[in-house]
Order: C-alpha cells, then structure tokens, then sequence
C-alpha cells in the first residue's frame, strides 16, 4: 500500500488547537479552550493507535486537527514525509486522498439525500480516481469489501439500519486505498450486537488491506481489544502511551489507573473484588487548567511539585510512556 | 423505474446481515403522498387548469381581452359575458383568462430570479462564515429594513417604460432578501452535520460541498418558499399596477384588474372581487403543490409509505 519505506505514517508534534473565546460585536478574544494542549505521538504502519479518554479531553479535537478539519493553533503533523498541519488547502487535496475518515454518529455523517453509491463514490470522483462510467463498478466492490449487497446502491441511507450505514461509511473511508484512516467512536453509537460486528470488519479489513487506524473511543475494553498501542489523554495532554497489553496489564500513571479501575469485569466473582480508584472532583474547565500536571489537582500522589511544572512524557522502557514525576 | 424481482438479490454478505427491504419506484412513492391527499390534489387541478387557462387562452376566452366596446360596458352576467363586462366593456372572464399568462410570466420569473440569486447568497453567506456572512446579511438586512414596495416602487421608477420585465426585475428584487434569510437558516443548520464535514475530509471543493451536500437537504423549505412567493408575486404585481408602475394599462392583469374595479365595488362588485379570486386561487393552488412536493420528497418517509 504505502511504498515508502519509513514505517511511521505519522507523526504529531507538539500539537496544541486552542479555541478562541469570543465576545461582544467585535469579536473580541476574551480566553481560550485549550481543548488539545500540546501533545505528540506517532502512528506506525499497519497498526492501530487507540485514543482514549473521557468526554472532552480533546480525542476528537485530535482527529479532526490531524484531518486539518480544523486550523492547529501550533505544531506540526508529518504526513507521508510532509507537514500538513499548515498546509493551505489547494495543496492539501492530495494528502485528504490518502486519509479516510470514519465518523460516530452512522445517522449524522451520511448525506440523506445522497444513495449510498453516490456517497461512497464522491471520494473516488473528487481524486479522479475513478470516472463517471467506471465509478459504480468500483462502489460495488467497496460494498462487497464491507459486506453490503451492490444491489442496495441506489438507496438512501435512511433504508439501511445503523450497521449498514457504518459499513456504508467504512466503505467511503476505504475509497481511495488511504495509508491511514481515522475511526472517531465508529462504534459508540451502535448496538452492542452491531458493535461487535463492525469491530470485527475493521480487524478483518485492517488484515486484508494492511490498513492502519487511529482509533478514538472512550470504551477501554474495545480500545485493548483492537489497539496495539493506546494513549490516554485528559484534558488536553497525553497522560500515558504504550503497547496495549502493557498498557492494561501494567498502567502507571494514576489517572490511567483510575480509569482502567472503572472497567467492570464481566465475572461475577472477580467484580466483587475489584477494587475502584475514584476520584474526586470533576474535570476542570480547558478555559482554565490547572498549572503544571493537569490531572494533579485530583492525583491521590499528588506533591506540591506536581502544580510546579508540566510532566514530560518520558520512556520508562519498551515504548511505555508516562507524563508523571511519582512514578 | 421497474422493480427488481426479490430473487434477483442474492445477500453477497459474510456476517449476516439482512438485506434492506425491496425497494419501491421514487416516482410511485412521490405521486403516492403527492396524490394521496385530497388538498395536495385538489391544488394541483388548479395549478393545472391555470397553465392550461395560460397556453390556450387564445381559444378558450371568449371575447378579445384588450378591444373597446363602450355600448356593453359595466353588465352584469348574462348569457353573452358569463361573467359580465368591466367599465370599457371588456369581457371580464376573457380578461381573466389571458391575465392567467401575465400573472405565470411575472409570477415565475420574478421567483425563480429572487430564488436562485437569494439561495446563492444564503448558501454562501452560511457556508463561508465569517466576513463573507457578515456582509451578505448586512446587505440582506438593508434590502429587508426598505419597505418591498417603496423598494419596487424605487426601481420600476428608475427604470421607465414600465415593460413586463422592469416589474419582474422590481418584484424579485424583493424577493431575494427573504430568500437569503431562509436559506442562509437552512444552510446553517445543515452545515451541523457531520455528512458536510465529512465532504471537506474528503477534500471536496467548497462549491462541491455547497451545491451536493449543502443545498439538497437546504431544498425543501426553498420549495415552499417558491411557490407561496408565486403569490406574493402575483400581489406585488397588483400593487405595481395600482400605483400605475405596473404592467401597463390595457395588458389585462389580475392585479390591475382589481385596481380598475375598486371604482365600481359599490355598483358592480363582481369587477374586482373576481380576479381577486383568481388571485387567491392562484395563490392557494401554489402553496398546496408546494406542500405536497415537499411532503412527498421527503426521504424520511421512504420506506414507510
């Protein structure tokens, strides 16, 4: 697929999007949402990088800054060798070509009054990968990768249930062979049954077609099931990245801990023993973090250093990444 | 659009998943809601027997709408003028008849004009935000604080000769702020969907977004729009008229008419008040079409009727 030799796909730098906050008539800046605050991570190739974190702490900001969907306030975003995070638009056609997108909401990110062969074939149109005669045989077999019938066309997405509509997006994701495809919640807003199913198609796909994913979810179960590695952000920041297994079986930083508590075990008996780190207070506003650590404020090992300076994200081995001084 | 027989779909798919029910015919469903309700229906028949009033009226009216015939003037209804006879006495069902193509002439340029210039200004002033939006409202605005006659008024003046295309440029000149409003609305909350977010990660050009994703889900309320417009445009015509900026004296136009009659409404009321029912059919007629289209084209209700 990709013909470079280099097994990174990408590779974030101090990435940062702040929001301005705006009032009055003339738009005058008042504050900013630090909604990602300056975080770096690399995709490999063929992998899957899962991103996860409770509502708000920026997973979807980075996904959709690393889809230039929205400006980067600083930072850079190599992709395929060139840093796209300030890249003006007429230039960026070419690099949208080889990411696809895969949205959560399988009802909201589907043009109702588009059949469904028209939306998976626009990618093809726009990059010219396809002409107009040739486009339907190219949608029919994207409908047969996901396991749609070609028949069903030149329907509109409200006939296929939200399965079908997500298959109907992957399909559109997978349009134009892209090195790279970000999945924002594709399956949070599904049945479980159905989860499980396109859970499994992505698996399948990413074996097939040596796919590689930046997964964004907050269910940790999904995200251990299919990531190789996983990062945890709160608020903002990468609070810890590291191989899935290691990740799970071994979280270091207390935020990660906290959260991996919160998992229910499915047995019974071994539910009654799991012990839950809760924390205390709410998640503070990205207006106004807390300085230094964002997460000390709630940290149960949290020292009067901790408010002095922000965390580097520093190796503790094995690509195991910690952003915390305690541990 | 033929159905495909059920056996012709053979489920190509690895995990089960069920096929989604047969489809039916676009066209079917559409005339199915379209025709199914007695009102829609009802509008539609006058919709047709205006344009057919409209393309034949040299044949069906009886009389010449514009000659003089001082001796018969101001009758009432009688076997020779069945709907009498105005005060120059001119057949007045003649004259409604050929002011069926006045009216549709006015009333479709004027909107479709307003509509297209509108919609664009909308589209853009919604898509592109910001300075964009900002300017193309405050223009919107302006057009909308000037009262639409003062603003028809204004331009029929500047623009002397009074011909039927100087009150089409006034009467859509009108039309287009409220347009721009509406899209703009519309567009707005259509730019909410992540469908459209979705076209700009896929690189789509801004026009590609607007025109494919935008504007088709932007369209329905544009359909109600145009056609409750027809009559508004029709109104505004009359108005025009009354003023003397209008189409121009013995051109027979509903609007004209009921201004010409206004001097009789006492002795003969039936000069007047039987183009303003044209009108109001006309009118009514419009908005149930439109309703109807929108109704039926409603993928919402695909697969239920």
């Amino acid at each position: 697929m990709d013909t470079s030799s280099n097994d990174k796909v990408m590779k974030v730098e101090n990435l940062k999007m702040y929001f301005p906050i705006t009032r009055g008539l003339l738009r005058r800046k008042v504050g900013e949402i630090k909604a990602v605050d300056d975080i770096s991570f690399e995709i490999n190739k063929n992998e899957t990088l899962g991103l996860v974190g409770e509502s708000g702490c920026g997973k979807t900001t980075t996904g959709r800054c690393i889809l230039r969907l929205y400006e980067p306030t600083s930072g850079s975003i190599i992709f395929s060798g060139n840093d796209i995070s300030k890249m003006p638009e007429r230039k960026l056609k070419n690099f949208r070509r080889n990411m696809g997108t895969i949205f959560q909401d399988p009802y909201g990110s589907l043009n109702p009054r588009q059949s469904a062969g028209g939306i998976v074939g626009d990618p093809l149109l726009v990059h010219q990968m396809a002409t107009k005669r040739d486009v339907k045989d190219k949608v029919a077999e994207l409908f047969r990768i996901v396991g749609l019938d070609p028949d069903m066309m030149d329907r509109v997405p409200h006939e296929f249930s939200g399965g079908q509509r997500q298959r109907i997006g992957i399909a559109r994701a997978l349009a134009c062979s892209p090195s790279l495809i970000i999945c924002d919640e594709p399956i949070s807003a599904l049945d479980v049954s159905i989860q499980a199913q396109i859970i499994n198609l992505l698996e399948e796909l990413q074996e097939k077609l040596a796919l590689t994913y930046l997964f964004i979810a907050h269910d940790l179960a999904v995200v251990q099931h299919i990531s190789d590695r996983v990062g945890v952000m709160y608020l903002g920041r990468i609070m810890e990245i590291a191989e899935s297994g290691e990740l799970y079986e071994n979280p270091l930083h207390p935020y990660t801990k906290a959260l991996l508590s919160a998992i229910p075990i499915p047995d019974p008996v071994a539910e009654k023993t799991r012990t839950r780190i809760v924390l205390k207070g709410e998640v503070p506003s990205p207006v106004n973090p807390p300085p230094g650590c964002h997460f000390h404020p709630r940290c149960q090992l949290a020292i009067p250093e901790c408010s002095q300076a922000r965390p580097p994200l520093r190796d503790v081995g094995s690509g195991h990444y910690v952003a915390c001084i305690r541990v | 659009m033929a159905e495909k027989p059920e056996s012709s779909t053979p489920s190509v798919d690895a995990m089960g998943i069920t096929a989604a029910p047969p489809r039916r015919s676009e066209w079917r469903r559409f005339s199915r809601v379209f025709f199914g309700r007695k009102l829609y229906l009802i509008g539609f028949i006058i919709v047709v027997i205006i344009f057919l009033a409209a393309i034949f009226a040299p044949l069906i009216a009886p009389y010449d709408p514009i000659k003089n015939d001082l001796p018969s003037r101001l009758q009432n209804p009688s076997t020779e003028h069945w709907l009498g006879t105005d005060q120059l006495g001119r057949d007045i069902l003649s004259r409604i008849i050929y002011g069926t193509q006045i009216s549709l002439i006015i009333g479709f340029s004027a909107v479709f004009s307003s509509a297209i210039i509108g919609a664009l200004m909308g589209l853009a002033a919604a898509h592109f935000g910001g300075w964009v939006f900002a300017v193309i409202m405050r223009v919107a605005d302006v057009l909308m604080a000037l009262p639409a006659i003062i603003l028809m008024m204004l331009i029929a003046g500047m623009m002397k000769g009074g011909g039927i295309w100087i009150v089409v440029f006034a009467l859509s000149f009108g039309g287009i702020a409220p347009m721009c409003r509406m899209m703009c609305g519309m567009a707005l909350s259509v730019k909410q969907n992540d469908y459209v977010l979705a076209g700009r990660a896929i690189g789509m050009s801004n026009w590609r977004i607007m025109l494919t994703q935008i504007f088709p889900n932007a369209f329905p309320p544009l359909i109600v729009g145009l056609t409750m417009g027809i009559g508004g445009v029709v109104l505004g015509e009359a108005g025009l008229s009354f003023l003397g900026i209008g189409v121009q004296a013995p051109t027979p136009s509903w609007g004209g008419m009921v201004m010409d009659g206004q001097r009789f409404l006492m002795t003969n009321p039936l000069i007047s008040t039987l183009p303003g029912v044209a009108i109001m059919l006309l009118v009514f007629g419009f908005n149930m079409v439109g309703d109807g289209i929108r109704d039926a084209i409603d993928p919402r209700l695909r697969g239920v009727i």
